[in-house]
């Protein structure tokens, strides 16, 4: 990515609704032209009063935000020429789609003729051609959503804000959504923020994805890194599946620490962020790094474990062990022909490299 | 699939045991329909013993005519072979209406008890109605009617006076002698009749039945009308004006403060109506609260000044005794206190449709470029249209038929229409004309509705 100014910037800024909690701490980014950045978070994290600071609409307690280099805390929200599309959609129930959609233009002085041109342009581009009469009610919520995505489009925004647009669409529409809304994002390459709870919308959608957790940034990198190498425990437990083993630290041995399991166990795994031997430690572990009965001596860490249950699903299996203590371990064993010997009862090793185990804060 | 479902073209759909579809489904409805229906028996028959049945009464006794039919039968039939209707009729009518008085004072009801002479004095009130002095030459007519010869000897004693009646009823009152009175009976003679409606905007019948304007002096109603509909529209928009605001802080405002507020609002709901018209009458008397307020707090300055554009100028500032500004017992007091008191019933419909509006929508709005007024004309205001409506109507059918305030603070020029009914209810015992006025505030009323529903529709009515 170019270094160019960022578009949005946030800069230690701080929220508080009622002068005794700081919903937002310290929240710092930076939001480069062209990006997809989004906010991943649990429910109540901080993530729409970020979005409503930017859009104008609650107050920065403390901080500031700029847009395009210009601090934008005294700028009311209609000048701030943000799109954003709301939770709910928040579509115009008294005005048709083609009258909501140029309202914005309206309201910019924009000639008929040219608005009207604008509108169906737009409406062919989220493929509504035909809809511009009817009223936001007498459309599904697939379509209202994607008169909502239009409307926040068409005065051309240098910035689009989306607060869950498809919380409320079921699995099928929400992934067709999240392919549309990528695409318009490639194609006009906007300048996207994006809410959401769902890691696998995140994952899927995002170039960059700052994961909150209590009003605080837990990290904040693209979606592999974010996979690969979590920062912190939070951050490995809330994207993607993981296995957690709680420890003590017994040595440290440059990248490689070595640590002993509350069950008793040694496990080499890499260093994240445990500073010193003796602290605590949480190790985390993919399901699917794990192997089954894998050759004598080539991981490191191999263990005893006994198979607990199995789930079909079709082109895994997901496996219950318990081993080192821990009775909840999941490993996904892929469907294939030298892995359907498993059965429940059974005591099988299971091993991982040390690169696939990390050592975070416990 | 099985057959009930699919579509088959021939004939119509048939459940798997080949009965049609839809019989079926009337089948399996019936029963609920019937429960349902018994649920609702006991509130429809209240509603049709409590409602309906005093609107039917309404609506028959305000064009009622049968009682003086079934009273003078004799003299209407005369009255239609009666051919110059300029000049006084013959004497075969004369004598009609010696018969009919005759017949009728006798008449018994199944107990054995005389009602003619209460029929009689009835069809006086009423001939009343038509032409002035009609009750009282009546009256007196009956008493010599129906004088017998008590000196007789005969078995079924001769009544004092016979034929030829004409010049005896003459002489006996000289109205008898005036066509007018005769003509008047023309409006009278059918069972059912318009009249009552005709008085109620100041129209009458003449003898040949045309409909025609009252004389001057008695015109009275059309100017109430018009004062009602004046009244309640100002009421209407007055409260809409200072409800409108008020609802909109109701439903922004964090709840804390709206409860607080809400409680004001309803607060005259919980006082007694008599309790708040007579806290205004304190308020707005000649010598009220706000009248000497004016009085001692205004400034007192009169002189000749010297003004930048006027020049010399004499400015009398004063705002002495008899400055008091008139605001009870008139218009004024009854637009003022009516308004106060529906205040309620315009904020209450309003507010619950506003509450309804997410904040998003203004969010939206300005986000997308509106200033937050332009959000509000262009987004907020039409959402809140259903609960516009909602207020008016309910604030204007209620000021239409209002009394109470009116009657205590409205003076000479402040009654309405109720007013008047009131008084043709209780006072002249004009009941007809108290029907008529009702029923035509009825239907004003759901022609209201009618135009509400074609303009904006009923379904967009929320009334809280
Ligand atoms: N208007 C408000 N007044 C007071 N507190 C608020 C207000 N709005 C949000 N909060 C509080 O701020 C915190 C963060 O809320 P926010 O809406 O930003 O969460 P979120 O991350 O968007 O959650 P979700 O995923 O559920 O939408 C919550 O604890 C919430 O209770
Ligand atoms: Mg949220």
């Amino acid at each position: 990515m170019p270094e160019t100014e960022p578009v949005v910037q946030f800069e230690n800024v701080q929220k508080s609704y009622d002068g005794e909690i700081l919903v937002v701490k310290d929240f710092n980014l930076d939001v480069a032209a062209g990006e997809f950045v989004t906010m991943l978070g649990p429910s109540g994290s901080g993530k729409t009063t970020c979005l409503m600071m930017l859009a104008g609409f609650e107050p920065v307690t403390n901080g500031n935000i700029n847009l395009k280099g210009k601090p934008i805390n005294n700028v009311p929200p209609h000048k701030r020429g943000i799109g954003m599309v709301f939770q709910n959609y928040a579509l115009f129930p008294h005005m048709t789609v083609a009258e909501n959609l140029a309202f914005p233009l309206e309201v910019r002085k924009i000639g008929k003729s040219e608005r009207e041109e604008k509108v169906k342009q737009i409406l062919d581009m989220v493929q509504l051609g035909g809809f511009g009469n009817r009223r936001p009610m007498q459309l599904s919520g697939g379509q209202q959503q994607r008169v909502a995505v239009a409307r926040s489009l068409i005065f051309d925004p240098d910035l689009v804000l989306m607060d869950e647009p498809l919380g409320a669409l079921d699995k099928n529409l929400r992934e067709q959504m999240q392919y549309e809304i990528k695409h318009l994002h490639e194609n006009l390459g906007l300048t996207v923020i994006y809410v959401t709870h769902d890691q696998t919308e995140a994952l899927t959608m995002s170039n960059r994805i700052a994961v909150f957790d209590d009003g605080i940034v837990q990290q904040c990198s693209t979606p592999e890194i974010l996979y690969e190498r979590p920062e912190n425990a939070f951050v490995a437990n809330f994207i993607g599946e993981n296995n957690r083993l709680m420890g003590t630290v017994e040595a440290i041995n440059g990248d490689q620490v070595t640590v002993k399991t509350d069950s008793g166990d040694i496990v080499v795994a890499t260093k994240i962020n445990v500073n010193s031997v003796g602290d605590r430690a949480t190790l985390s572990l993919r399901p699917e790094r794990i192997f089954v009965s894998p050759t004598k001596g080539r991981t490191p860490n191999t263990y005893s474990a006994k198979v607990e249950e199995l789930i079909y699903h079709g082109d895994h299996i997901r496996t219950r062990f318990s081993v080192c203590g821990h009775d909840d371990f999941i490993v996904k064993i892929p469907n294939s022909i030298d892995n359907v010997s498993l059965q429940e009862g059974k005591q099988v090793n299971i091993g991982w490299m040390p690169e696939d185990c990390l050592a975070l804060d416990g | 699939m099985s057959n009930t479902s699919t579509i088959n073209s021939q004939g119509p759909l048939l459940t798997n045991d080949g009965v049609p579809l839809k019989e079926s489904l009337r089948k399996s409805l019936r029963r609920t329909k019937i429960r349902s229906f018994l649920l609702i028996l006991v509130p429809l028959l209240f509603v049709l013993l409590l409602f309906v049945t005093p609107i039917a009464q309404l609506l028959s006794r305000s064009v009622d005519d049968i009682k003086i039919n079934e009273a003078f039968p004799l003299t209407f039939a005369q009255y239609e072979v009666w051919e110059d209707k300029s000049i006084l009729p013959s004497e075969e009518m004369f004598a009609a209406v010696i018969n009919d008085i005759r017949i009728t004072h006798k008449i018994e009801n199944s107990e054995g008890r005389n009602i003619g002479k209460n029929l009689l004095g009835r069809s006086g009130t009423r001939m009343t109605y038509e032409y002035s002095g009609w009750r009282s030459l009546l009256l007196k007519t009956v008493k010599e009617a129906i004088k017998v010869d008590k000196k007789s000897k005969e078995e079924i004693k001769p009544y004092k006076w016979d034929a030829p009646y004409k010049e005896r009823m003459i002489k006996r009152d000289k109205r008898w002698g005036k066509v007018e009175f005769w003509q008047s009976l023309g409006a009278m003679k059918d069972p059912y009749t318009m009249g009552y409606y005709l008085n109620a905007v100041d129209l009458r019948y003449d003898a040949n039945k045309n409909i025609i304007q009252k004389v001057e002096y008695l015109r009275v109603y059309k100017t109430i009308w018009m004062r009602t509909l004046q009244v309640s529209l100002m009421v209407t928009i007055f409260c809409l004006i200072l409800a409108y605001p008020v609802s909109y802080l109701l439903a922004t405002l964090p709840m804390r403060i709206s409860n607080i507020l809400m409680i004001c609002v309803l607060m005259p709901f919980w006082t007694s109506l008599l309790v708040r018209i007579v806290a205004w009458m304190i308020m707005l008397q000649q010598h009220g609260v706000i009248n000497d307020t004016l009085v001692t707090i205004l400034p007192c300055f009169e002189g000749m000044v010297n003004l930048p554009f006027f020049g010399a100028t004499n400015i009398d500032l004063c705002f002495g005794d008899e400055d008091r500004i008139p605001m009870m017992y008139n218009f004024t007091g009854t637009i003022i206190v009516m308004t106060q008191i529906l205040l309620p019933f315009m904020i209450l419909p309003i507010y619950s449709v506003m509450r309804g509006i997410p904040p998003s929508y203004m969010k939206a709005a300005q986000n997308l470029g509106a200033t937050p007024t332009w959000a509000f004309i262009r987004v907020y205001m039409p959402q809140s249209v259903p609960g516009i409506g909602a207020g008016c109507i309910l604030v204007f059918i209620v000021a239409i038929g209002y009394y109470i305030t009116p009657e205590l603070v409205g003076g000479k020029d402040g009654l309405m229409i109720g007013n008047f009914v009131a008084r043709e209810m209780q006072q002249t015992l004009n009941w007809g004309l108290a029907a008529a006025m009702g029923t035509m505030l009825l239907f004003a009323v759901l022609a209201l509705y009618w135009v509400y529903d074609k303009f904006i529709g009923i379904d967009n009515l929320k009334m809280g």
